[in-house]
């Protein structure tokens, strides 16, 4: 069965700022980022869907030590979208140091960010970033 | 499987592991240290094992060696007729092989097997290390934001001190207290990386490496291999004294961080742990002894909560009331622990074998606990994506 949304059509979406996901037609559970079936019920009943790009920043770190090419210190995250998926991203537009326990709950928007390749990733294009949203 | 009606009983007859640390030996020479004294423990030789289970995680980084299992079954001199397989599952990889090759004697289809694992991690530095290791991360979708594993347990303890409205730096200074008992057991063990003493202040004032975790919250890089023999169990008592039996195993998988969510309930611990308990019959008030899962501070305090030690939000300060410690009332990480005896992710598991199982002898010397009989054995793979546990009885 051909996947109904692949990680390269979910790259090129990611390029016009667009998310997208899959919406299933059984359980209408929306599944971000793409999978071959439904996270909530297995089914294969999938419709490509675009999520609003807003939810709710559940936990974070600061990474300090990161792997070779990376540029530390970053906020790392993960978000519950308001369809229900979770996403992980980088919080951008605070400083680092300001993160602390405060983020936990706040409201996002997602955006995206161009993702710095190495030799063993196979063409990465853009990454998820999270921006706080004004309470 | 219940066992006497399908499965047949197991047991591990000998175990070997070497030092823990920094070492100028290879994967294949540390494999074959560990090896050749489990086969000697076990009172067979090398041409009488059927099968090699082998563990090792990143070979093609740490040497440029992929399909090491038939070079380490060579360097043994196993029998050409004994197939060795390689296993991967990350920081699970060795108690995943040995919970295999339990299976495949426990069916009948060998009766004396080999299986353990080795890693040689130093060899890559810190930097290549942390990029090699996030390789057990998601790479399309988690990859991309930077994720590191000391990271993805930071994640899970922000998670865990919102969930339960623990002040972080509360949580914090039990977490330090973790490493303060492994590092304590440690000190006892003289194949660990580490075996000093720390004090609370030393983890407390220790570089951040992703927040809220510092150094001393974080296992190291280690390089180290360890390996069991396991047999049959009307074989095994012909065999050796004390045979270890295989009580009940589990194994479960968690995939990425979006699906699971809720860091603080690792789903596929509690699945994997409920097989295990199944499986053997006894219950969280049975177990004398563990070792456990402790890659990161916060982890130990998680790994407590899924087995049934104590209740969801109530194991954090556990360490800090020496309930985990040597005269506990349940001993965790006697060994020191993946904090202070070291992590070798290829050899953990079957490390960590070797500890309960000579603890169930009774032969651990100053960090023995008195008359342990059933012990556990849990070893997380990745960001929680592989659980697999096992249960020793004497």
């Amino acid at each position: 069965m051909d996947p109904k949304l692949t990680f390269d059509q979910y790259q090129r979406g990611l390029e016009k700022g667009k998310f997208l996901g899959l919406k299933c037609n059984n359980c209408n559970a929306v599944t971000f980022p793409p999978m071959a079936v439904c996270r909530s019920c297995g089914g294969t009943a999938l419709k490509v869907t675009e999520i609003g790009g807003e939810g709710i920043l559940r936990t974070f770190t600061v990474i300090r030590v990161a792997h070779e090419g990376m540029d530390p210190p970053y906020v790392t995250a993960m978000v519950e979208t308001d369809e229900g998926a979770w996403v992980m991203g980088n919080l951008v537009g605070i400083n680092p140091d300001d993160a602390d326990m405060r983020l936990m709950g706040q409201r996002v928007r997602l955006g995206t960010q161009p993702i710095k390749d190495d030799i063993y990733s196979a063409g990465h294009s853009r990454g998820i970033t999270f921006t706080l949203q004004p309470s | 499987m219940i066992k006497g009606e399908i499965m047949r009983e197991v047991a591990i007859l000998g175990v070997g592991m070497t030092k823990f640390g920094i070492s100028e030996k290879t994967n294949i020479e540390m494999f074959a240290e560990a090896g050749l004294d489990a086969i000697i423990q076990s009172n067979v030789e090398p041409k009488d094992i059927e099968a090699l289970y082998f563990g090792n995680c990143l070979g093609g980084f740490e040497e440029g060696q992929l399909h090491m299992a038939p070079f380490a079954h060579a360097e043994l001199g196993l029998p050409v007729s004994a197939p060795a397989t390689r296993f991967e599952s990350a920081c699970a990889t060795a108690t995943v092989a040995i919970r295999h090759a339990a299976l495949l004697v426990g069916a009948g289809v060998y009766d004396l097997v080999l299986a353990g694992g080795t890693e040689r991690a130093t060899t890559m530095g810190t930097p290549f290390a942390t990029r090699t290791f996030a390789m057990a991360s998601q790479a399309q979708y988690e990859y991309p934001a930077g994720i590191t594993f000391p990271g993805v347990f930071a994640m899970a303890a922000h998670m865990y001190a919102d969930k339960y409205g623990i002040p972080l730096k509360e949580l914090k200074r039990h977490m330090a207290e973790v490493a303060v008992k492994n590092h304590h057991h440690g000190s006892m063990n003289p194949k660990a990386h580490f075996q000093k003493e720390i004090d609370l202040e030393t983890v407390l004032g220790g570089m951040m490496v992703a927040d809220p975790l510092q150094l001393f919250d974080c296992c190291p890089f280690s390089d180290g291999a360890s390996a069991v023999v396991l047999a049959e169990a009307e074989k095994a008592r012909d065999l050796v004294k004390k045979p270890i039996y295989v009580a009940g195993m589990g194994q479960a998988s968690g995939g990425p961080l979006y699906l699971q969510q809720d860091l603080t309930r690792v789903r596929a611990r509690e699945a994997s742990i409920s097989q295990a308990y199944k499986e053997s019959g006894v219950g969280p008030d049975d177990i004398d002894v563990v070792e456990l899962h402790d890659c990161f501070t916060i982890a130990e305090i998680l790994a407590l909560e899924s087995f049934g030690f104590y209740e969801f939000g109530k194991a954090y300060d556990a360490a800090t009331k020496r309930e985990t410690y040597l005269e506990g009332k349940v001993v965790v990480n006697p060994s020191g622990g993946l904090k202070a005896k070291g992590h070798p992710i290829g050899a953990t598991g079957a490390a960590q074998m070797t500890e309960i199982v000579e603890q169930l002898r009774g032969e651990s010397g100053p960090r023995q606990v008195e008359g342990a009989k059933i012990g556990l054995v849990d070893t997380l793979g990745g960001d929680f994506g592989t659980i697999c546990n096992i249960i020793l009885r004497n």
